[in-house]
């Protein structure tokens, strides 16, 4: 992976009528990364990759590719390519028919068609039999590799994908995760992926963009995004989270109603009188023992168990609200409903937000 | 359960059946039967010869066969080429408006084909609606182009168009929209999106408006007779004919089994190369 900008998009609009889907998106994609683009429902997210892939064209702003723009492109004439939420695999064509659709355009000879569609073929690790095969007969995981197989041969720069795998059942997703990140690898090209969620985002990706309301929230790798978000939406988005307010007195010490902090914590990056959210998430929060010592504590009542395999989730009733923590299952706590408890956390599992 | 289903079937399908035999088979058996009848003949109670089908070839009724089958094609071509961008429209763009469209075809439909062609004849006569008002107005002239083959195949285009336009729409409709952007992401142009994903995909409406408009433009008396002026026979005048004016059953029986062949033909060769349960909606 190089750090130079493959893909650069420029204060992108998109407007849709009177409804801006997208306002002013900056952003840099890297030539051989796995980018993913996260965000609920209706936050542009889909607007976003139909532009880049010129299916629609944009209000404002530019998008280049190694320096020449591009969106003035139409889809049949850019260097990239999409793989579909649907995969709009071509039904009256076979397999091979469908993988060599792209070299057919391009007038490549049958017999060096037919050889890079087999190639594909066991790229994507499915018998070279299946060339002959109808999409009809294909099951879900099998259409989808013969759609990556067509995009793939069509050799674009960048693949973008419109979440493929949310059609399909859990563990077949699962699976294909893990390929689509292998295939990334030994493809060595340039993913950039959509989808909604956010697991599926942390398994495969280097760097991901979350989105909100048609606005970048935070573009950061993976881990950086879990432990520190730069927002309530960006912290809550990334799963189970616990946030206090917290105020800072003096530039230095914070503050809390629900807390009771330790003197020696001193870590505040807020200015003077400046409020936040302080962040920890739940498996860092622990059960005080009476010699334990944590950085933060506050006092609550169990409120629900709830057994997550490996790990036990309780709910604790804390300061008027509910929070979440997460054990081991070997401590579990016996008969823990309604029984009150104290949490306690350090300042190194801790994350603040500013400006909450 | 499943043969009590079965036998429902069967059930439900007799008056369909019963019907069909009747008023259907049991005419084109007689009407092949006296086709092998000696001419001129009214019973079926005669030695069984094939002079009427000889006749066919010797009197040059093979000619307005040809006419007939030649103006079908013709008119079946450019109503494929019309109708294409209107039942896109329909199918894709039009949204709502696809429902007044339709109504507006549909309601043309309600008044005679006869009434409808001699309007043409009408507006397109010498001193008719055009030609008068041009001549009144300006002084200019053109002579009329009715009788003549050109306004032949225009009668049919006009009076089949319905039957090539829904058909159509209904197979454009099945074109996924994500298959031509799929195609157009994947290199293809326009034309080629065209021509490898909308003609393929809407094969079937394809092929049922063009079987529906040649099998009845092939058959079709009214518009050599109204808008032709019988500048050209058509083989359905012949056979109308042969019965009536010419009081030869066999003749026209012959030249009616001749027709019935190469449609029919035609006909299950279409059908057997398409999914009619694709376009009948039943399968997805």
């Amino acid at each position: 992976m190089s750090d130079i900008a493959l893909l650069r998009l420029r204060g992108v609009v998109k407007k849709f009528g009177g409804f801006t889907a997208l306002h002013g998106i900056d952003l840099d994609i890297r030539e051989g990364e796995f980018f993913t683009i996260v965000g609920p429902s209706g936050s542009g997210k889909s607007t976003m990759i139909r532009l880049l892939v010129g299916m629609d064209d944009i209000s404002a702003g530019e998008i280049m590719l190694r320096d020449q723009r591009i969106d003035q492109t139409p889809a049949n004439l850019r260097p990239t390519c999409m793989v579909f939420q649907s995969l709009a695999l071509f039904p009256h064509m076979s397999v091979g028919q469908n993988i060599e659709f792209p070299l057919k355009l391009r007038k490549d000879s049958p017999a060096k068609r037919r050889e890079r569609a087999l190639e594909l073929l066991d790229l994507l690790r499915l018998p070279r039999t299946y060339y002959d095969k109808r999409i009809s007969q294909c099951s879900g995981g099998e259409k989808q590799r013969v759609a990556l197989a067509r995009a793939l041969a069509f050799d674009p720069e960048i693949l973008f994908f419109d979440e493929p795998l949310s059609a399909l059942d859990y563990r077949l997703r699962k699976a294909l995760e893990k390929e689509l990140k292998d295939l990334h690898v030994r493809t060595g090209k340039t993913f950039v992926y959509i989808t909604h969620s956010l697991e599926e985002a942390m398994v495969m990706s280097d760097r991901i963009a979350i989105m909100k309301e048609g606005k970048i929230e935070q573009i950061a790798v993976a881990d950086e995004i879990y432990s520190a978000p730069v927002s309530r939406f960006v912290a809550e988005f990334m799963g189970e989270v616990n946030l206090f307010d917290v105020i800072s007195v003096d530039g230095e010490t914070l503050q809390s109603s629900a807390l009771t902090i330790s003197n020696d914590v001193t870590q505040s990056t807020l200015p003077v009188g400046g409020k936040g959210l302080l962040m920890v998430r739940p498996e860092d929060v622990q059960f005080v023992g009476s010699k334990d010592h944590f950085d933060y504590v506050l006092e609550g009542k169990i409120h629900a168990e709830y057994a997550l395999g490996s790990r036990i989730q309780y709910e604790v009733e804390a300061d008027g609200k509910i929070l979440t923590v997460e054990t081991l299952r070997e401590s579990r706590i016996k008969d823990s409903e309604g029984l009150p408890v104290t949490l306690g956390f350090n300042a190194s599992k801790t994350h603040l937000i500013g400006d909450a | 359960m499943e043969r009590l289903d079965r036998k429902l079937g069967l059930l439900s399908s007799l008056p369909m059946i019963v019907i069909l035999l009747i008023a259907f088979l049991a005419p084109v058996v007689v009407v092949a039967l006296f086709s092998i009848m000696p001419p001129k003949v009214f019973s079926l109670a005669n030695t069984p010869d094939f002079s009427s089908y000889s006749v066919f070839f010797s009197q040059g009724y093979y000619k307005s066969l040809l006419w007939s089958l030649g103006m079908a094609f013709a008119s079946t071509v450019i109503l494929l080429v019309i109708c294409w961008p209107l039942a896109y429209g329909m199918a894709k763009v039009f949204g709502r408006f696809t429902l007044v469209l339709t109504i507006a075809i549909v309601m043309s439909l309600f008044v005679s084909e006869n009434i409808r062609l001699f309007g043409w004849v009408l507006t397109l006569m010498k001193g008719g609606l055009i030609e008068g008002h041009l001549r009144t107005w300006t002084g200019m002239s053109f002579d009329s182009p009715l009788y003549g083959v050109p306004v032949i195949v225009f009668g049919l285009v006009y009076v089949y168009l319905p039957f090539m336009l829904f058909p159509l729409a209904q197979g454009i409709a099945m074109v996924p929209d994500d298959a031509r952007q799929a195609a157009a992401d994947l290199g293809a142009t326009r034309w080629q999106v065209f021509t490898q994903i909308d003609i393929p995909l809407a094969a079937p409406g394809i092929v049922v408006g063009s079987l529906l408009s040649f099998v009845l433009a092939a058959g079709a008396v009214a518009e050599s007779k109204i808008l032709g002026g019988q500048a050209v026979i058509a083989i359905a005048d012949d056979v109308e004919t042969a019965f009536t004016f010419g009081q030869n059953w066999p003749l026209g029986s012959a030249l009616s089994m001749i027709l019935i062949c190469i449609i029919g033909g035609l006909a299950l060769f279409g059908v057997s190369r398409i999914d009619l349960d694709a376009i009948m909606g039943r399968k997805r």
